[in-house]
């Protein structure tokens, strides 16, 4: 190996981390790659490599439901928390022009308490007798309390969706803060009105926020489990879940390890389309 | 050029909080005329050039351009363009995309688009350029690509700012010519702002000299140069010996001064400017040109004093001597065209310098 004195200088400097980082990330990874080509066999683990569970994760009905029930549930939630995190970054970058470092500041308020905490927290508030329904039945809006806001799909998705705001504002806040000023002068320069402006030079070169925003938020959210464990009831629980159990109470890792893998490389396969299509609409950007 | 007014600014006074930034500007830009804004640093040129553009509103008084008055009237429905000192180049869009950019709301179709961008860009030597893409063009490239972006437009004015003072020495000489050529070639309005005196001379047609937001003078290049209003506006524009003097007199024949490092003189009536008071006459004023060093006793000037090389810059075609006349006040600066048979005169020598009656300029 022919590596400049830089170049190995580097590579002694970051192989502490990178080792840690490898058997951090890498390790678990292929325990589970490995272990789902593997059969559970009661207390123990036949080792003959088998394809067997990748059959039975591709065709049981219940386990195509709940894979497509958590990309629904994170595609909307992807949505939901980008749509909303847009114009707030928009607002802080453009609008704001004191006290920045203090609203950015206040955006991660939310991550001093604990993530289940503010699961609980919503709990709270979407509950039978929880904060919502107490407040619209005490101003007479409803009569009974509302049945539908907790422990069902919607729940997951208003929790998921709070819970990672933040982490979508920031990178599409980092993004518009780089867009040139004076190139959205040069539009409306050239005839155009804001609205047009907007789509034509301010959304293209935000797109790398977005895609980075969209990322950070559908990834994790196809595997959360927490919030559809504790807001979820039975019709919200995703594919996490179900992986949980065949570790757990079923005692089945082969299965659960490849319904890991598979929900893996369907969530890889989206976001590599959607890195791509991004990249497409947002032009030559270096 | 046609003496039809463009754009007229009708006192003009732009504050930003506490800070004013401009005093109440009145200028009258004519159609086709090559016009520069030219100032120190943070005398208001952009500002003025941002509220001809509609990027700025004035705080009081009217800008009118092409016989409407531009109040309330956005950028994107002004009929300027402009060329940004960083260019604005749309880093992701080709250098055809960029110069087709405000073509699209224009009903065109797609042919007619193309045979437009591609004249814009040859008209600035860019033919066969429009695939590349932002990044791939040098500072130069970029700025023309700027520039064909605004022409494209056919706007009645081209608005610039400091479009050059990115561009290294060699290339900004070139694209000083070039850019006027194309101006007189199109016979466009360009509004230009610059700090570069020689910029704004070699360029314009004429020029407005600004000081703190305030329009000191305007006139033609060779105007601002033979007659500086001011001591401040003098110094501004090339070199200027300063020497202090005293009015004698005032009749029919001019005005007498006594000048000390000079000796005594009449200055015509013609170089006298309206409405000066020879009481007033405090100093006078005299390029490094206008003085000449009599080399050889055979040589004669209007007017000769005497005085001794202090300093000497050697220049290739030129040498410019520092030379204490008379032994009164400052020394003042000569330039010399160099010639064959003659070498540069060492410190210290006794010179005759000659000088005229109407190279002096007047000051209050
Ligand atoms: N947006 C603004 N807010 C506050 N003050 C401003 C603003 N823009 C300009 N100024 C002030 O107005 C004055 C004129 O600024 P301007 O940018 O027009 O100067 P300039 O002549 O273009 O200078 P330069 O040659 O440095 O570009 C300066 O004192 C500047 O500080
Ligand atoms: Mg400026």
């Amino acid at each position: 190996m022919i590596l400049g004195r830089e170049a190995r200088q580097g590579l002694t400097l970051i192989s502490p981390t990178m080792i840690y980082a490898l058997l951090l990330l890498a390790a678990p990874l292929l325990t589970v790659v490995t272990f789902s080509f593997w059969t559970q066999d009661y207390l123990t683990i036949d080792t003959t490599l088998t394809l067997n569970n990748y059959r039975e994760a591709w065709t049981q009905p219940i386990y195509r439901i709940l894979i497509l029930r958590s990309l629904m549930v994170s595609l909307v939630v992807t949505l939901v928390t980008v749509l909303l995190a847009f114009p707030i970054a928009y607002y802080l970058s453009f609008h704001v022009t004191r006290r920045k470092a203090l609203w950015l500041f206040m955006i991660t308020i939310p991550f001093w308490t604990s993530y289940l905490l503010r699961v609980f927290l919503w709990k709270v508030i979407l509950g039978y007798n929880g904060v919502l329904n107490s407040a619209l039945t005490g101003l007479g809006i409803i009569d009974e309390p509302l049945t539908f806001l907790l422990y069902n799909i919607n729940a997951v998705i208003i929790t998921l969706a709070h819970a990672w705001a933040p982490f979508a504002i920031l990178p599409i806040f980092v993004a518009l803060e780089k867009i040139d000023r004076s190139l959205l002068e040069a539009a409306e320069d050239l005839g155009d009105g804001p609205v047009r402006r907007f789509f034509r030079v301010t959304l293209p070169l935000a797109m790398p926020g977005v895609i980075a925003s969209i990322l950070i938020v559908l990834i994790p959210t196809v595997g959360d489990f927490i919030t559809p464990r504790l807001v979820g009831g039975t019709d919200g629980l995703m594919i996490a879940n179900m992986i949980q159990i065949q570790f757990g109470k079923a005692n089945n890792a082969p299965l659960g390890a490849a319904l890991a893998v598979s929900s893996m490389v369907i969530v890889a396969s989206i976001s590599l389309v959607i890195y791509l299509a991004g990249k497409r609409f947002g032009g030559k950007t270096q | 050029m046609q003496d039809k007014p463009i754009i007229e600014l009708r006192d003009v006074i732009k504050r930003f909080g506490s800070v004013q930034a401009l005093n109440g500007i009145n200028a009258t830009i004519r159609e086709g005329e090559f016009f520069s804004l030219l100032g120190p640093s943070g005398c208001g040129k952009t500002t003025l050039l941002r509220m001809i553009a509609g990027f700025e509103d004035p705080t009081d008084g009217a800008i009118v351009i092409d016989g409407k008055s531009m109040q309330g009237i956005p950028a994107n429905r002004r009929p300027t363009n402009m060329v940004f000192q960083s260019y604005a180049i749309f880093p992701h869009l080709s250098v055809a995309e960029n110069v087709a950019y405000g073509l699209k709301k224009k009903k065109l179709s797609k042919a007619e688009i193309a045979a437009e961008v591609d004249k814009a860009l040859s008209m600035v030597d860019l033919a066969g350029y429009g695939r590349r893409a932002a990044h791939e063009l040098s500072g130069g490239q970029r700025q023309r690509v700027a520039l064909a972006r605004a022409l494209v437009m056919r706007p009645k004015v081209v608005l610039l700012d400091e479009p050059l003072s990115a561009l290294d020495k060699k290339l900004r000489e070139q694209m000083q010519v070039e850019l006027r050529q194309l101006q007189q070639s199109i016979g466009i309005t360009f509004i230009l702002v610059t700090h570069d005196q020689e910029e704004a001379l070699i360029m314009s047609d004429r020029i407005a000299v600004m000081f703190e937001g305030n329009i000191a003078q305007i006139d033609t290049p060779e105007g601002l140069y033979r007659r500086p209003v001011s001591k401040r506006v003098a110094s501004f524009i090339g070199v200027m010996n300063f020497l202090d003097a005293t009015a004698t007199g005032q009749d029919g024949t001019g005005l007498s001064l006594d000048i000390p490092a000079l000796g005594k003189v009449t200055v015509p009536p013609s170089h006298v400017p309206e409405g000066m008071a020879a009481a007033s006459v405090q100093s006078i004023g005299v390029r490094p040109e206008m003085l000449t060093i009599l080399f050889d006793g055979k040589d004669k000037a209007e007017s000769e004093t005497t005085g001794k090389v202090t300093g000497t810059s050697y220049y290739g075609d030129m040498t410019y001597y520092t030379v204490a006349l008379n032994g009164v006040g400052a020394p003042v600066t000569v330039s010399m065209r160099n010639t064959a048979g003659r070498s540069v005169l060492p410190v210290g020598s006794p010179v005759r310098v000659g000088w005229g009656a109407e190279s002096i300029v007047l000051f209050e």
